[in-house]
């Protein structure tokens, strides 16, 4: 019953959504712009041809491809960073200046480096992973309270234990919080760069469609789909956030 | 008899402002030293340095005749606010201070033992989180305890728990010393916290903080505060605060 009063508010919303756009475009009588049960046809097209799943899953697969990669390079830049004082000094000012620029400003620059395969749209993904991660990491390690490095130093412990058991676990939910914020970001951009080259993704979806004949009801489901894709993954990544090793920062 | 512990004249200012001003006196070993003060008088400080957190200006600590130059398990630190990791279960925190080359089975179960010593039995796999003050508190001195160090170094160690919680903890605290004799310098601003637990009592002045009197307490455990003997040192080291 609980459950249902949390589901009803936003199921309300988004179905009075569905309505006034429904009615406006009976009412302006638009020629283009697709109601909602065109948007279901032509998804319904999507999927009985299976191009549906292709580009979900070529835009699936790019992120994931690219946002691995920032991991591994973020986390332990992160870590060094927060741990080692000239590291921090040196690099913080290179990436609060990479940081505010838009991926999609990287997009000429990744064709010319990566060509328009699949590599250009996962270095994409990857620069617009990759800072905010780092960021994140390094302000976690320096949040660590003292009392508990003193706790380790009192207790002499060895340098990789204090990796292991202290700076990781003290760190790993602003890492669980900065990978969410670019789990958001890198699918924000996927989306953008599938548009400028590449034959698959949603992205391409959604520009293919509008430029072969005005398929706007496509372009829509499109965007719908993104939006859910892009809502399953912020669940996923909150699901992390459950896990035991991080819950005392989450509160109970 | 030498000293477990001796402080010798030190002195630290934190930029032009003296904290700690020629500090001297010494512990013999399993003595336990409580030294009360004022709050803001530099209590905190003086334990930082004591237990090598910190260095002073001028003058030394030494431990067991050797000059201290940095904290090491043999004398652990246990402070207000604690420092149980919340990332580690029970278990885990006190297999942390272990360092040496036993089997993890040898570790967990010394672990368990001290574990069961100060009550968590059965709490052993829980996370802090899931405890109360109190049972944290606990945790932190079974941690302490595990690595069998000679002295405990404690920073109003209770005074973040209710007053009930308080006064059952000082006699936990008792009763796992009478198993395992330590040295301890306790810090507290608590006139009978000092009274109930050591054997001898030092008061600090104001800031910048030197020993204005010392108090041998001669009652054995467990104490009566309420006795005049006992009352009477009360109101002495009452009055040397300037109440």
């Amino acid at each position: 019953m609980e459950r249902l009063n949390k589901i009803w508010p936003p199921l309300a919303v988004l179905l009075a959504i569905v309505a006034i756009w429904w009615y406006a475009v009976i009412a302006t009588e638009s020629l283009i712009f697709p109601t909602p049960a065109q948007v279901v046809t032509g998804t319904m097209e999507l999927v009985e041809d299976g191009s549906l799943w292709e580009h979900i899953g070529a835009s699936l697969m790019r992120v994931g491809v690219g946002f691995s990669l920032a991991i591994l390079v973020a986390v332990p830049m992160g870590l060094w960073m927060g741990r080692v004082e000239g590291a921090f000094r040196t690099l913080n000012p290179v990436f609060q200046i990479l940081r505010p620029i838009s991926p999609i400003a990287w997009i000429p620059v990744a064709i010319l480096w990566f060509g328009v395969g699949n590599a250009s749209p996962v270095f994409l993904i990857f620069i617009a992973a990759v800072f905010p991660m780092i960021v994140q990491t390094a302000a976690g390690v320096h949040t660590i309270e003292k009392r508990y490095l003193r706790a380790a130093e009192n207790f002499g412990v060895s340098r990789a234990k204090l990796f292991r058991q202290v700076i990781v676990p003290a760190v790993l939910p602003e890492i669980i919080v900065g990978m969410r914020i670019s789990l958001g970001v890198a699918w924000l951009v996927v989306v953008a760069a599938e548009m400028i080259a590449l034959r698959s993704g949603l992205g391409y979806l959604i520009i293919d469609s509008r430029n072969a004949g005005n398929r706007y009801d496509l372009v829509i489901a499109g965007m719908i789909i993104i939006g859910l894709i892009g809502l399953a993954l912020d669940g996923i990544m909150r699901l992390l956030e459950k896990l035991k090793v991080v819950r005392w920062r989450y509160g109970r | 008899m030498d000293a477990k512990i001796s402080v010798n004249q030190i002195k630290k200012k934190f930029n032009a402002l003296p904290v700690v001003d020629g500090v001297d006196f010494s512990v013999a070993d399993g003595e336990f030293v409580a030294i009360v003060g004022p709050s803001g008088c530099g209590k905190s400080t003086l334990m930082k340095i004591v237990a090598g957190f910190e260095h002073p200006d001028e003058g030394s600590v030494n431990i067991d005749g050797k000059p201290m130059t940095r904290p090491s398990p043999k004398g652990i630190v246990i402070s207000q606010h604690g420092s149980v990791f919340p990332w580690l279960t029970v278990q885990q925190n006190l297999m942390f201070g272990l360092n040496g080359d036993q089997q993890h089975g040898e570790k967990a179960a010394l672990a368990d033992h001290y574990a069961e010593m100060v009550g968590l039995k059965g709490f052993e796999n829980a996370y802090p989180h899931e405890l109360s003050g109190g049972m944290l508190k606990r945790a932190e001195i079974a941690r302490a305890l595990v690595v069998k160090p000679e002295i405990l170094y404690m920073d109003e160690p209770f005074s973040a728990l209710d007053a009930l919680m308080n006064l059952k903890m000082r006699n936990e605290l008792l009763r796992v010393l009478s198993e395992e004799r330590h040295t301890v310098l306790l810090i507290t601003h608590d006139v009978e916290e000092a009274i109930y637990l050591a054997d001898r009592i030092l008061v600090l002045s104001p800031r910048p903080t030197r020993i204005q009197g010392s108090f041998k307490v001669d009652q054995p455990h467990p104490r009566k505060l309420s006795t005049p003997e006992l009352q009477q040192l009360k109101e002495d080291i009452l009055s040397q605060l300037g109440l």
